[in-house]
């Protein structure tokens, strides 16, 4: 079995901060869908940058700007090929996914004109939804939402009816941040490429936990977030297809993006320098690198084996609560439940939880259309990576259970 | 009683429970005995904009003295609202302005005190001393 192969206790012992308390209790974090914890090996990676070869990048003559140089493109590399990249320019850093959609939002308004449509699915976080608002404003372009059903999964027969010749984009995350749904992105992507659509993926909460190959899926644009995966905050990257890249417009003008500047006209540096302007987090695309590293030194198949095995556990475990409802029901999730109790104010359960040491989140988990839809003020989110235990489980399930009895 | 006064019997209150739990307890109850604000008064316009729950503020005066009512949809909410108002209500509008609030940290709730909480009590207390400061000026 796969699972006997991860050694939980031994990873746990390459993240420093799982040794730390909170409110005098041993931590409990479960608020991995907002970010991860950060290994040893990517701590080790960001002090070794800034101790021994820090310099700026693709320009200095001297050794060190050259080791950071070989280093950052290194990083690259490994993300376009653990993302199944067909070049490495493809690879676009960012400082996250939302600057990853923006950049991409900010590209097609040169490109669509009044009377396009553009669709979002009805379960984006606000950082999917808001950039393409502002596109429609800008361009005259009409946005449509695909619907979803009350266990939280796209009406795809709804989808595939949407589709015409007017949509020229689609975007949906890979997996909904405030409901664990794993939306069936390669079935959409292709219904949406024989009407000569672009698809955009947004993939911060899928990329932690399931392998997304990109010439596999075919998907135009796809974006993620290196803090969600073991890897430092302010860093992520964007791949874009190169025949689209090579379209879009570029986003910020600066430094590093140009290839020829004089009063009357610039040129742009080709990709991906194109859409880099200015001195980039270096450090921060380096310890991308070495998350990617760490992550598949343990194997996404083996930490998606074993989070699922986990999600089972807690789901059970919460379900025999009485009075909680869980949101988000998909037969295909990833390790996130979020859940309400009846009678009892999601911020309550988070206060009373905090102060037992255990870390979740509450509120709308900026998908307030998502809360909307469910006539719910927000959620308890509980989201579980490879490092979280069983234990840790029945610690959540006693937490709850002791914050309902003080609640009610 | 002062302001002041009343801070001390709250803080004397607080200081009979032996942990967190106590006195999280007692402030969920001081919450459910919070007397509401009346239902036409729940409008935007009340509406004090924490991130997580909803709180409503409503103030009258009487006299010279400045009446709070609010509600929150959180209970542990509800209950520090019970305890401000507990302290502010009934007062006259200068010594609301004047008061400090140093005794939210003395009953070991200092937590909710900071103002990247998202659960509206900085913006709260706030709100009440803009109300006096409001009422102040119209009894000058």
């Amino acid at each position: 079995m796969i699972v006997s192969t991860l050694n939980i206790q031994a990873i746990r012992k390459d993240f420093p901060i799982l040794q730390r308390t909170v409110n005098g209790k041993p931590l409990v974090y479960l608020d991995n869908a907002a970010t991860s914890q950060t290994p040893r090996q990517v701590i080790d990676a960001i002090v070794d940058y800034y101790q021994n070869y820090n310099a700026n990048i693709h320009r200095g003559v001297h050794s060190l700007s050259q080791e950071a140089t070989d280093r950052y493109e290194q990083a690259r590399v490994k993300i376009q090929s653990h993302f199944g990249a067909a070049k490495a320019h493809e690879i676009i850093f960012t400082s996250g996914t939302t600057h990853s959609i923006n950049l991409v939002a900010n590209g097609f308004t040169s490109i669509l004109k009044a009377g396009d449509e553009i669709m979002v699915s009805a379960m984006e976080h606000h950082s999917n939804i808001v950039p393409w608002q502002m596109l429609c404003e800008r361009t005259g372009a009409v946005l449509k939402v695909i619907p979803m059903n009350l266990e939280g999964e796209l009406l795809m027969s709804d989808y595939h009816q949407m589709l015409s010749d007017k949509t020229k984009l689609v975007f949906c995350n890979h997996v909904s941040n405030a409901l664990g749904t794993i939306n069936p992105i390669r079935e959409m992507i292709a219904a949406a490429h024989k009407f000569g659509a672009a698809v955009l993926i947004d993939g911060a909460q899928a990329a932690p936990h399931l392998k997304a190959d990109m010439q596999a899926l075919d998907v135009d644009f796809y974006t993620v977030s290196a803090h969600k995966m073991c890897g430092p905050t302010g860093v992520g990257a964007l791949y874009g297809k190169e025949h689209w890249l090579k379209q879009l417009p570029p986003y910020q003008g600066g430094g590093e993006m140009i290839e020829e500047v004089t009063f009357e006209r610039t040129t742009y540096a080709g990709l991906p320098h194109k859409f880099e302007a200015g001195t980039p987090n270096i450090c921060g695309g380096i310890a991308f690198g070495a998350a990617i590293d760490y992550i598949n030194s343990i194997g996404l198949e083996a930490i998606s084996h074993y989070e699922h095995e986990l999600l089972a556990y807690a789901t059970e475990q919460l379900l025999a609560v009485e009075g909680l409802k869980i949101y988000g029901t998909a037969r295909n999730k990833t390790s996130v439940i979020s859940f309400n109790i009846a009678g009892i104010h999601p911020y309550d359960i988070g206060t009373i939880l905090d102060k037992l040491g255990i870390a979740v989140r509450t509120g709308h988990h900026c998908a307030q259309p998502v809360m909307d839809f469910f006539k719910i003020p927000g959620t308890v989110r509980a989201s579980f990576s490879f490092y979280n235990t069983r234990e840790e489980v029945d610690v959540l399930v006693m937490g709850v259970r002791k914050a309902k009895q003080m609640l009610t | 009683m002062t302001i002041e006064e009343i801070q001390e019997e709250i803080v004397d209150e607080f200081a009979m429970f032996e942990d967190w739990m106590q006195r999280y307890e007692y402030m969920i109850e001081l919450g459910k005995s919070l007397p509401l604000i009346e239902e036409q008064y729940k409008t935007g316009d009340n509406i004090i904009k924490g991130c997580q729950s909803k709180v409503w503020v409503h103030a009258e005066l009487e006299d010279d003295k400045l009446i709070f009512t609010a509600d929150s949809d959180a209970i542990i909410t509800k209950g520090i609202i019970a305890i401000l108002i507990r302290a502010f209500s009934n007062q006259k509008p200068q010594d609301i302005i004047d008061a400090n609030t140093d005794f939210i940290d003395d009953i070991g709730l200092k937590e909710h005190l900071s103002p990247t909480r998202a659960n509206g009590l900085v913006s709260m207390i706030k709100q009440l001393k803009l109300y006096a400061v409001a009422y102040q000026t119209q009894l000058n």
